[in-house]
């Protein structure tokens, strides 16, 4: 995976990111993965099917790297998200983020992962012990100012 | 004339495909193209609110007017991660 940017079907691998980005020299990498949780909302939780708008979902991840060009001009990023059925404990999302200092570094992927959840048409189906459930997040809007502005909120306090 | 329309999520499951060919008046809208989907899904009402649209794999307004042979697709809230 040479890509800086995927929607996958197969198993991720943070370091195959790292390596996309050619960080040498550069100074610091933070790499961000997510994971299958093994509960939710109180709920045990067996496996999840994650589903995309993949032409769409794509653009959203290379809006996303758009976006943090723009605020931190030094940051490289990658960020691969799978999809289709997944255990626990496998990764969902990985991200990673290259920059000359960690400060920018561990921000950007912050930023990333915050907007990923409120603009990319990605959507997890819930299998858990005793029913399954379409788990519905933001109403995507990459317009929308006040979304952006909460998750730069988050990616640097 | 026609367009496509693509399902996603639960708004998948509600019409039971993810993707319908639909015809439209000229001139329609995205919000044409909802308000058609709703009256024949009604279960799909409650999210008139909180749905996103995109038009040919790119984000929309519902304001905006579709064409002959469009994509029109209809995002319930996401949740990736």
């Amino acid at each position: 995976m040479g890509a800086g940017t995927a929607i996958t079907t197969t198993p991720l691998d943070a370091d195959a990111l790292v390596r996309a980005l050619d960080a040498t020299g550069i100074g610091a990498v933070a790499t961000f993965v997510g994971l299958v949780r093994d509960n939710n909302l109180g709920r045990k939780v067996l496996h999840l099917e994650y589903e995309a708008y993949e032409p769409l979902a794509l653009r959203g991840l290379e809006l996303i790297i758009a976006e943090v060009s723009e605020k931190w001009p030094a940051v490289r990023l990658a960020i691969h998200h799978r999809i289709g059925r997944m255990e626990i404990g496998e990764a969902s999302v990985a991200i990673a983020a290259a920059s000359p200092h960690r400060a920018d570094a561990f921000a950007a992927a912050r930023y990333a992962i915050e907007r990923i959840k409120q603009i990319v048409p990605i959507w997890k189906h819930e299998y858990f012990e005793g029913g399954d459930v379409w788990i519905e997040g933001a109403t995507a809007d990459p317009d929308n100012v006040e979304a952006r502005e909460k998750a730069m909120k988050a990616a640097c306090t | 004339m026609h367009v496509t329309v693509r399902l996603f999520a639960r708004l998948r499951d509600i019409a039971g495909a993810g993707e319908l060919r639909r015809e439209v008046p000229g001139g329609a809208t995205v919000s044409t193209v909802w308000s058609s989907l709703m009256a024949e899904f009604p279960d799909m009402s409650p999210y008139e609110k909180s749905i996103s649209c995109a038009v040919n794999a790119d984000y929309s307004r519902f304001t905006a007017t579709v064409a002959d042979g469009d994509e029109v697709a209809f995002l319930p809230p996401v949740s990736g991660g």
